[in-house]
């Protein structure tokens, strides 16, 4: 991974996933839809066991929850697809990315960011690209990289996140 | 867009010629005498030359230049077109690829090409010199000839002259030349770049015909040409005389003679040169036009409006006019591919020291152009395999009271949506022992396991399985048939092999005409609905219930006096859902083995544009793609090669458990 800058703003479309916000590079971000018939792969990993129909094209939808310990969950009047642009082994790929709810694209300065400590989370570290302090609040901006390199694959809880948040 | 570039076009244009080149050149070394042959290639060096200068390929018209002299000397007679000859010209012609397409290629390793082609030049010479210049010696006799020929209208345009024609006509003899204008039309019509004057030529020369046909070879195909010898006595030209020098050179006319109008036709064709990328995105149209189709079929469909009834079915039917006319398109035969085998063959015999003879059948069988691609690399495999451990030494064979030389026949033909190729050597066949001591030692099988005679040929298409005794140069290099099996199966095709001790072997693969669209049988299990490719469908039969309710121990239904297992798709998708009261059996074929596929309904046919998954669910085996049906969902394509092999192991599973 390239070192980060440590200056600077990031432009980042915002959305959450089960009470916690993550954010992702608004450069990434193709589209924002609703709610889609989804069609479910059978011998898939749960990670991403699903494909739907974004105009005309197939793509996998990917439940970032299951990277990160939570439950996958029923969806909402709020829950939406994020559907972002990603190099997925070398090739330019469309790929769904489920959300509960999103919100609007914000400037994170680098300035308040921070690398993922590499104890006391209950998440994969690796899966972490950095961490924004925003209002007495946490974003995490995940590492897509990693997390789709894994496919999703996480490693067992150690300490809830509120922990460190406190 | 790089659909322009010069460069681009003369390299397309350049690996045309080389094909031609070197399909006349392997001809040639079994018909050495053929003078069209040696036109043909001579013809095919000097344009590759001009253009190669033209596009500022110096360096590769330079040593073209020195081909092309070679080929001049065979072309005149002086120089026998030996073996050794043609086998020097192909390793020049290596050297020229390298340069067309810019690959580096040292100057030093082509001085070297061109040392070899020289000496070999020298030898053939010798040996044609000793047998055929005595005879020019004595006999040169006198002949006249009457020359008519006429060019066709746009061969000025093209560059064509006939100045130089007829002065290198006269360099070949005494020459009264005479200039046919019937065909000049009045002046306000005349095109002033457009030829129609024809030329009648009386000559007097000790050549034969030969020579007088190579002073047209650059446009032979494309003019009227017609050569007559005369008694001496009536060689006065009829046609009335009308000096050279003062005769227009270009009159236009439109009423050509129907003979060239119809050549001139024959040669411009109508023919488009097109970039492929252009193709595939015109197939993605046609395919997002049939799933927009499919979904005005069922809105039609359930609606009482007639009209739109009408229309949605005038749609569909252009919808499938326009698919299959795409498809043809997109088509290009398999004598593409088979052509570039036969200097594989050549190197093969060279290299292992057997005599291979190289037929082929069926070369005008279509194929998708991607799909053609991609089948080169494993036919290579196959080919090699079948000259390096099919077929024997000449000694061996002669032995065994077979003829000498070993024969390899590429044979393709289309059957249904398939094209089946084939590829039968006549050598020593598949040695069964070898194959279970090398099954044994690699760990695929038990030691003694009881196998019948196809499980022990599938051995050969197993991971790591390779039984050439030694290493040679040419196969036996790890990567074996597994991935030639891989490779046909990423195309849905199938491999088969069959191979009779002492006779030979016979690898068929069968290859769908197209990877982007197929006719799908669309089923359901539980909520999901997935397409099974029709191709690969049997028939469709119901599950009794005490079927069903037997079958928990043994999955195994009674077709026709065959046990076929079954699997139920329900089972291996883990559904949730409860099943249906009537389930339905489709059976499906992949290669000789059948295996039935439990659904819970049997929804209909489906014109299938098959769309590749992510990189994600490439893992999951089951599935070979997808495809969006009439009302947006997805449908999941079945990998029936996957599946049928699950279903071989689940069955082989039962067997060793009873």
């Amino acid at each position: 991974m390239n070192p980060e800058p440590l200056t600077g703003l990031i432009e980042a479309l915002t959305f959450d996933l089960q009470g916690e916000t993550f954010a992702l590079e608004a450069g990434l971000v193709r589209e924002v839809l609703d709610l889609l018939p989804e069609t479910d792969v059978p011998g898939a990993p749960p990670f991403v066991g699903a494909v739907i129909n974004f105009r005309g094209r197939i793509i996998p939808l990917v439940d970032l929850r299951l990277a990160f310990d939570m439950r996958a969950a029923t969806p909402t009047i709020d829950s939406r697809i994020v559907v972002i642009e990603y190099d997925l082994d070398g090739q330019p790929t469309l790929i769904g990315l489920r959300a509960d709810k999103v919100h609007e694209v914000t400037s994170i300065d680098r300035a308040v960011t921070e690398a993922a400590p590499r104890v006391g989370m209950r998440w994969r570290s690796d899966f972490i690209r950095l961490l924004a302090r925003r209002n007495g609040d946490l974003i995490v901006i995940p590492d897509l990289d990693q997390i789709f390199a894994a496919r999703g694959q996480s490693t067992g809880a150690v300490t809830p996140i509120n922990a460190l948040q406190s | 867009m790089s659909a322009q570039d010069p460069v681009e076009i003369f390299r397309q244009e350049a690996q045309e010629l080389f094909e031609s080149i070197e399909q006349g050149l392997l001809d040639l070394a079994h018909r050495p005498g053929d003078r069209d042959l040696v036109d043909a290639v001579f013809r095919g060096l000097h344009t590759l030359k001009g253009s190669g200068a033209m596009f500022g390929f110096d360096a590769l018209a330079a040593f073209t230049h020195h081909c092309e002299t070679a080929f001049d000397r065979v072309r005149r007679g002086e120089v026998a077109a030996t073996s050794a000859l043609v086998g020097a010209v192909l390793a020049c012609q290596d050297h020229m690829r390298a340069l067309a397409e810019g690959r580096p290629a040292s100057e030093a390793a082509g001085d070297l090409l061109l040392a070899e082609l020289h000496r070999v030049v020298q030898s053939a010479g010798q040996a044609a010199s000793l047998g055929a210049a005595p005879a020019e010696a004595t006999a040169a006799p006198l002949h006249t000839w009457r020359v008519k020929f006429s060019l066709p209208a746009d061969a000025l345009i093209n560059g064509t002259r006939p100045l130089p024609l007829l002065d290198e006509l006269r360099e070949l003899g005494d020459c009264r030349v005479t200039v046919v204008t019937d065909k000049v039309p009045d002046f306000d019509v005349l095109v002033a770049t457009e030829c129609h004057l024809a030329w009648d030529v009386t000559l007097v020369t000790p050549h034969g015909r030969d020579a007088i046909e190579d002073v047209f070879i650059f446009v032979i195909d494309d003019m009227t040409l017609d050569i007559q010898e005369v008694a001496e006595a009536e060689a006065a030209p009829a046609a009335a005389e009308v000096a050279l020098a003062a005769a227009p050179q270009a009159v236009g006319a439109n009423d050509e003679a129907p003979a060239a109008e119809g050549r001139h036709a024959k040669v411009s064709g109508d023919t488009v040169r097109v970039p492929a990328e252009r193709l595939d995105e015109m197939m993605d149209r046609v395919g997002e036009l049939v799933i927009a189709q499919s979904r005005l079929k069922q809105l039609a469909a359930s609606s009482s409006d007639i009209a739109l009834r009408a229309v949605a079915e005038e749609i569909e039917r252009l919808a499938a006019e326009m698919r299959d006319t795409m498809m043809v398109v997109r088509m290009v035969p398999i004598a593409q591919l088979f052509g570039r085998f036969r200097r594989l063959i050549h190197d093969l015999a060279r290299d292992t020291g057997k005599t291979i003879e190289l037929s082929t059948e069926g070369e005008t069988t279509e194929l998708d152009k991607t799909v053609i691609e991609r089948l080169a690399d494993p036919l290579i495999h196959l080919i090699r395999n079948a000259a390096d451990h099919g077929l024997e030494t000449p000694e061996q064979r002669l032995a065994a009271g077979k003829p000498q030389t070993g024969h390899v026949v590429l044979a393709a033909r289309q059957s249904g949506a398939e094209v089946v190729i084939t590829i039968t050597d006549d050598g020593r066949g598949v040695d069964r022992d070898r194959v279970r001591a090398k099954a044994e030692e690699n760990g695929l099988i038990q030691p003694g396991q009881v196998l019948n005679d196809n499980e022990l040929l599938q051995l050969i298409f197993a991971p790591g399985f390779s039984t050439a005794a030694a290493i040679t140069n040419l196969s036996g290099r790890g990567v074996g048939m597994d991935v030639v099996k891989r490779t046909i199966e990423g195309l849905r095709g199938a491999i088969e092999l069959t191979s009779t001790p002492g006779e030979g072997s016979v690898v068929s693969l069968r290859i769908p005409l197209t990877l982007a669209i197929i006719d799908g049988l669309l089923v359901r299990v539980g909520a999901g609905r997935y397409v099974i490719p029709l191709s690969s469908v049997e028939e469709c039969v119901e599950l009794s219930v005490e079927q069903d309710i037997r079958s928990t121990g043994r999955s195994l239904i009674t077709l026709r006096d065959q046990l076929v297992p079954f699997i139920r798709l329900r089972q291996m998708f883990s559904t949730a859902q409860a099943p249906d009261p009537h389930q339905k059996i489709v059976v499906v074929q992949a290669g000789q083995e059948r295996v039935g596929l439990v659904v819970d309904q049997i929804l209909g046919d489906h014109q299938t544009v098959i769309k590749a998954l992510s990189g994600f669910h490439a893992e999951v085996g089951a599935f070979s793609g997808a495809t969006i049906l009439g009302d947006g969902g997805v449908a999941l394509i079945l990998d029936i090669g996957h599946l049928v092999a699950a279903g071989q192991r689940h069955d082989a599973q039962l067997r060793a458990a009873s």
